[in-house]
Parts: structure tokens; C-alpha cells; sequence
């Protein structure tokens, strides 16, 4: 007997895997962002299950701040190479060059300069809808950003000015010059991916598990030790089990005391945390609207 | 070959509810709220010591559960929610979505934005105060919306000194005007969202109270039903012709049902063209299926060529929607410049993008009275009203009585690109009824 009913993570993933094919089929020009994080992690099975046996109708672009945990890189580069997907990789290091991005003196973290160099990725490639993995529980400024965002022709978000989205019905209008971030996992929660990874058995880099680093205790977090991180004679190094929650510019990503050693072990953990993912992210705590602000000026 | 849900690493099947709560600031909506999430441990440290900080600077010495959501930087310094905000949070059985509405300026707009993927809305109702207008407004958007599940909450029960004579009076009071209304299932739990009577746990002050708690309510509500399951309805949103050797003979319809099942050897309609064919196989990444149901993603695979697109429609042969060109909608406005009869907009319906033209306003409705205007010559932001359009294509649309997938609509200003109007479609051919549609 068919239930004809489906469960949580099954109506999450029609629901992206619909989102994924609207934007495949309005837009000339889209792309898909890939960091090799967990959550484009994801973002790469529901394209899987969208349009397979078919190419993915999009090809896979990372906007690299040149400061990586190195895993991730290799993992990057090899998922890209087993789904026969074209990867396009733009860097900080060559925009810095460039003079598109420019260091704010004193500042340590690359994330905002990732900026320039997508919106001119966008721009070069003459992308008109970017995929981006961002989910609405991550942040309350993402809580209230549409699934199909719209950014202006300099790649800004208006929130007080975004289009109503109802039922499954996203409008894809634009003018040229324009452009769409989508987010087909604006639904699924942090615990959702990891059972989705669970479920899908997907490969993840290693450093969402357990494993040994030495860290040093900046602002209430454990950040990496690495040759990115200015050291002052205060900080004390620890070597400590760790593993990270959520993956951004290696300077800025805090990392968490875990033993967990498999997917079942991260939800358990999640499942009884006290502090949100992105509670592990420095650039997050730089003010109450820290995303907000990012995000107008064209963050993901 | 088999539809058998894959696994999720435990026994139990958690479904997934969609829910809805409007009200206004005082009505202990995001006292309510808080609560469930807290809870449910759905708040975190960091969120709570960002809550702090906020209430620290303000000085208000209470911390606003508000703040939570109302991310925005001019929601904080005005003290107000501009939008609909999305907050998560599961239980053991269930994991839900609240779409949180404002209830004050843009509540139309935002409500029925809310309430367009809602399975069910809470309706708040201070015990103090009884039936009020903003309850009526609430309760026929819910109405409007088809939500299939609403949860009236008479709130502040501690106010009221726990009287059953109180609640079972707004309860009749309620009855008695939803009965005009199409909501298919009401449910009324008294509580204090403030000292937490019968919201997580069953309140031992109103041993009167049979039900369940609220949060059990959400947990129980049985939602399966909510789609339609009749009707075989499959819109296609990508044809998937991958042209590789090993492949070069597949041309799947890439589409997410609608409505109803559809099983391989069945015989389908291409509409609007009229074509038939039968299914030959049903594909996914995860195999192939012999049936497949809504809200399933799918690519159908057809025993012969037949000519279909983006846009098109597939139904069953023996079950078909309307294909029609002039249709009535009850409209719901979403910006400041008003609909204008005689205009031409695009318009988006399931994944066909068409034109049309505002032939003519029937009537307006005044959602606080619930009365007709029939004398209305536009429609204005936040108004709704029964619309006759023409398209330029035909639609292959239900009623959204029947099928809220196949039956909405979304209007878009064709200068600016704004999405301005939301649609019902109404049932074609028929007097218009009492009050609803």
C-alpha cells in the first residue's frame, strides 16, 4: 500500500529539485555556487536528481578567498570532476592583483571581498541567476529573503522592497543587467542537510568530523591555527578534538569540540547544541545586521 | 521498482507542516510563538545573548521574542515586522514551518502570502476582548486561501480567570460566522501563551478543556489529505533530452505532479493540444517507479513522440482540467499603483507564462465587513476582488477550490517586472456563491 504521503526531507527535496528546474528553465544564463561546503554539497544531489540523465543545464563556480582549509579545495575540484560538471574558479589573490577588490587595512577576513569578485564573475560570464545554497535559519536576515531573489544591476538586495512569493509560482522577470539569486534550500534547516547527507550518503570533506588541530581562543571560539592567522603573545595554542560547523574563509571559521566521527554523530550533536551554526563565524558578530549589510551589497 | 519511501535513518516518517499565525502586537502572537520554540529548545544560546544585547540597548528591561525574526535593521528601529518571516523548529513527530504575518499596515498582502503554502493557520482571539474584526479579516483570508486546517487559539485565559463560560462564548460566536465561510476544519483550544496553559502541555487550570494541547494539535493534524490526490495533473517545467550515446533515445518530461497519481501504462492527454499518448516509464535519479503521486518531482517518459513543451499540461485522458482562455479570479492586490480594468499584464499560471487583460472588476470585497462593492472601479493594494481576465494563451487550470497548484495564479507588472496581484481561480460556469470565491 502507498502512503501517498511524503516525509519532511521528501517534501524539502521535491520542492528544491522544482525550484532548481523553474530557474533552469526561465533564465538563459544561470550558475551554480560551489564551495564544497555541505550545503552546496546538497545543492549538487538535488541538481543530480533534477535533470539526470541530462548535463547539469548550468555550470559550478567557486569565488575562492585563497584562505582554505585545503580539504576542501581538493574536495571541490574532484566532486566537480566526478559529475562531469564544468567548474569555474574566480580568486581573491587575482582580483586583489586586478584591483577589483581592495583591503580594508586591519581587516583580517576575506569574506566581504568575495563580493567584487562575484559580481564581476557574474558580469564576465554574463550570468543572469546564481544558485546559491543559503537556508532561512542560518540568519534573520536570511529568514526573510525570497527564494528567488532579485538583485539590482549593481547586484544589491532591496528587503523592503521584495517581491510577494506565492504558492510555487516565482516570478523570473527581470530587465537585462539585472539579476536572480535562487535558494533552493531556503526550507531545510541545518539539521535537514545533515540528514540529507545521512540519507544520500554523500561524501563531505573531512573536517566536518572529528579530528585533532591546534587552536587558539579568540572572542569565545576556537579558530585554527594557520599561518593566515596573526598570533599575538596572549593567545595560547591548544590542540584539541575539533571539527567545524559551518566552512567559510579559514581566518574567520570557528571550530567546535566534537568527537563526532560519522553523520549520525553531527545530528546527534546538533540535535542537543546550544548555540546556532553560524555562532562559529567571527564575520557574523561584527554587528546585530552584519548579514544584512553584506547582503545589500551583493553577498550570497 | 517501488514507490517505498527511501530511508531516513529512523523508523518513523516525519512529515513536514506548514503553518501560519497573524494577529497584532498585543494579541500574544509572539508570546505564543516564543514559547513553542523555546520549547522545543528551538532558541539558541547565541540567539538568546544576541536577544539580550538588543534588550540591554533599548533598556526595556523584557526580552522581546520579536527580535528574533524581525531581522531587518528598520524592523528593529521601528518596532515592526515589515514582511512575512519563516522560523523552524520539530518536535520528535513533526518538523514545522511558521509563516509569520504582521498584523498591522500590508497585513492583506502579507497574509495571503503566508497562507498560499500554509496546511494550517492559527487564528488568535484574546479572551478579553471576543470575536473582533481582524479575527473575521483572519479567518476569511484563511478561507479564501483554502488553508485546510485552522487552530483557533482563545489566548489570555488567565485573564479570564480560566472560564469555561467565556471561551464556549467566543467559540459560538465563531461558529456562527465561519459557517459561511469554506473551512473545512476548525479546531478551538483555550490557552495562555504567557503562563504556558495548554499550549505545550495539557493546563491543569482548565480541567473543562477535552482537547489537546496546541502543540499536540500541530503534531496530530492529520495533513496527508490536504493535496489533492484525485485529479492526475502534470505541468511540465523542462523537457530532459540528455543526446549522449548512452542515452540518446531518452526524452523525459521533467515536471512536479500537481495532482492525482499517475502509473506507467496509463493513457495521458497533452494539453492544450489534445495529444494522447501512454506512460511508458516514470524516471528519477533513484530508479524507476511504477506510480508516482503529488508532490513527487518526476520525469514521465511517453510511448510515443508527441509534441509537448515548457507550459504544457499533462493530465490523465479521463480526467481533465479546463483549457480556457476567459476565467474569472478573485484577486488579491499587492501594490501601490491599482489594478487597472483594461490593462494588460503577464501573468504566471503553474509553469506557463502568459499575458492577459483586465476585462473587468465584478465586484470588491470589503474584507471587514465581508460585504460587495460592487460599484469599485480598480483594485488597491491590499484589496481583494472578483476579476475577469482574458489570456493570450489559453490555461489549462482547476478550480483552486479543487487544486490550489493548478488553480493560482500570479500577476506581474509587465514595466516593471513587480509582482502586483495574487489569483483564485474560480470554478467557470457557475453563479457566483453566497459569500466565498
Amino acid at each position: 500500500m502507498i502512503p501517498y504521503s511524503l516525509t519532511n526531507l521528501e517534501t524539502l527535496e521535491t520542492e528544491s529539485i522544482h525550484i532548481m528546474r523553474e530557474v533552469a528553465a526561465e533564465f538563459e544564463r544561470p550558475v551554480l555556487l560551489f564551495s564544497g561546503g555541505k550545503d552546496s554539497i546538497c545543492m549538487l544531489r538535488l541538481a543530480e536528481k533534477a535533470f539526470r540523465p541530462s548535463k547539469f543545464p548550468f555550470p559550478l563556480l567557486h569565488i575562492d578567498t585563497g584562505h582554505n582549509f585545503p580539504e576542501l579545495i581538493e574536495f571541490r575540484d574532484r566532486r566537480a570532476a566526478e559529475l562531469g560538471a564544468k567548474l569555474i574558479v574566480r580568486t581573491v589573490d587575482e582580483a586583489l592583483e586586478s584591483g577589483i577588490a581592495v583591503q580594508t587595512p586591519g581587516e583580517n577576513s576575506r569574506n566581504l571581498l568575495q563580493i567584487p569578485v562575484l559580481l564581476a564573475a557574474l558580469e564576465e560570464f554574463k550570468f543572469d541567476c546564481a544558485f546559491g545554497g543559503a537556508r532561512r535559519d542560518e540568519e534573520k536576515a536570511r529568514a526573510k529573503e525570497r527564494i528567488l531573489s532579485f538583485r539590482d544591476a549593481f547586484g544589491q538586495w532591496d528587503p523592503k522592497n521584495q517581491r510577494p512569493e506565492l504558492w510555487s509560482l516565482y516570478n523570473a522577470r527581470m530587465n537585462p543587467g539585472e539579476h536572480m539569486r535562487a535558494f533552493p534550500l531556503s526550507n531545510w534547516t541545518e539539521t535537514d542537510v545533515w540528514r540529507y547527507i545521512g540519507r544520500e550518503n554523500l561524501e563531505i570533506p573531512s573536517i566536518y568530523f572529528s579530528h585533532r588541530r591546534n587552536v587558539v581562543r579568540r572572542d569565545g571560539q576556537w579558530l585554527p591555527v594557520s599561518e593566515l592567522l596573526p598570533m599575538t603573545e596572549s593567545d595560547e595554542r591548544n590542540e584539541l578534538n575539533v571539527r567545524v560547523r559551518t566552512i567559510g574563509d579559514i581566518s574567520c571559521t570557528g571550530c567546535v569540540e566534537s568527537d563526532a566521527a560519522t553523520v549520525d554523530d553531527i545530528i546527534e550533536e546538533i540535535s542537543v547544541a546550544r548555540v546556532t551554526e553560524r555562532g562559529s563565524r567571527a564575520d557574523d558578530k561584527r554587528s546585530e545586521a552584519a548579514m544584512e549589510d553584506r547582503k545589500k551589497e551583493g553577498y550570497f | 521498482m517501488t514507490t517505498a519511501a527511501p530511508s531516513q535513518g529512523t523508523d518513523e516518517r516525519i512529515e513536514l507542516l506548514r503553518f501560519t499565525t497573524a494577529g497584532s502586537v498585543d494579541d500574544g502572537k509572539s508570546t505564543l510563538i516564543g514559547r513553542l520554540l523555546y520549547d522545543s529548545k528551538s532558541i539558541f544560546e547565541d540567539q538568546m545573548e544576541a536577544l539580550q544585547r538588543s534588550t540591554d540597548l533599548t533598556g526595556e528591561g523584557t526580552i522581546n521574542l520579536a527580535n528574533l525574526t524581525d531581522g531587518l535593521r528598520a524592523e528593529r528601529e521601528q518596532g515592526i515586522t515589515i514582511d512575512v518571516a519563516y522560523r523552524y523548529f520539530s518536535t520528535p513527530k513533526r518538523e514545522f514551518i511558521i509563516a509569520d504575518t504582521p498584523g498591522h499596515i500590508q497585513y492583506t498582502r502579507n497574509m495571503v502570502t503566508g497562507a498560499s503554502t500554509a496546511n494550517l493557520a492559527v487564528i488568535l482571539i484574546d479572551a478579553r476582548n471576543g470575536v473582533i474584526q481582524q479575527t473575521r479579516r483572519h479567518a476569511y483570508i484563511a478561507s479564501l486561501l483554502r488553508i485546510p486546517h485552522v487552530v483557533v487559539c482563545v489566548n489570555k485565559m488567565d485573564l479570564v480567570d480560566y472560564s469555561e463560560e467565556a471561551y464556549q462564548a467566543i467559540v459560538n460566536e465563531f461558529t456562527t460566522f465561519a459557517t459561511h465561510m469554506q473551512i473545512r476544519d476548525i479546531r478551538f483550544i483555550p490557552i495562555s501563551a504567557l503562563e504556558g496553559d495548554n499550549v505545550v502541555d495539557k493546563s491543569d487550570n482548565m480541567p473543562w478543556y477535552e482537547g489537546r494541547s496546541f502543540l499536540r494539535c500541530l503534531e496530530t493534524v492529520h495533513i496527508a489529505n490536504d493535496r489533492n490526490l484525485h485529479d492526475p495533473r502534470f505541468p511540465v517545467q523542462w523537457v530532459n533530452r540528455p543526446q549522449t550515446d548512452e542515452h540518446h533515445d531518452f526524452r523525459g518530461f521533467a515536471g512536479q505532479i500537481a495532482g492525482g497519481a499517475f502509473k506507467v501504462g496509463e493513457e495521458v492527454i497533452a494539453l492544450p493540444s489534445g495529444k494522447t499518448a501512454r506512460i511508458k516509464a516514470i524516471h528519477t535519479f533513484d530508479g524507476e517507479l511504477q506510480e508516482a503521486f503529488s508532490p513527487m518531482s518526476v520525469n514521465l517518459l511517453l510511448d510515443h513522440e508527441i509534441d509537448i513543451s515548457r507550459g504544457d499540461m499533462i493530465a490523465r485522458s479521463d480526467n481533465v482540467p479546463y483549457v480556457e482562455q476567459t476565467l474569472d479570479a478573485m484577486i488579491c492586490w499587492m501594490h501601490e499603483e491599482p489594478m487597472q480594468v483594461g490593462r494588460k499584464y503577464s501573468l504566471k499560471h503553474t509553469t506557463r507564462v502568459t499575458r492577459c487583460i483586465i476585462k473587468e472588476l465584478q465586484f470588491r470585497m470589503d474584507i471587514d465587513t465581508l460585504e460587495r462593492d460592487l460599484d469599485s472601479k480598480d483594485l488597491e493594494l491590499n484589496e481583494i476582488g472578483r476579476v475577469t481576465l482574458m489570456t493570450t494563451s489559453p490555461l489549462t487550470y482547476d478550480a483552486y477550490s479543487r487544486n490550489r497548484q493548478t488553480g493560482s495564479i500570479i500577476i506581474v507588472d509587465e514595466a516593471t517586472n513587480q509582482t502586483v496581484g495574487a489569483g483564485m481561480i474560480c470554478e467557470p460556469h457557475k453563479e457566483i456563491p453566497a459569500l466565498d470565491e
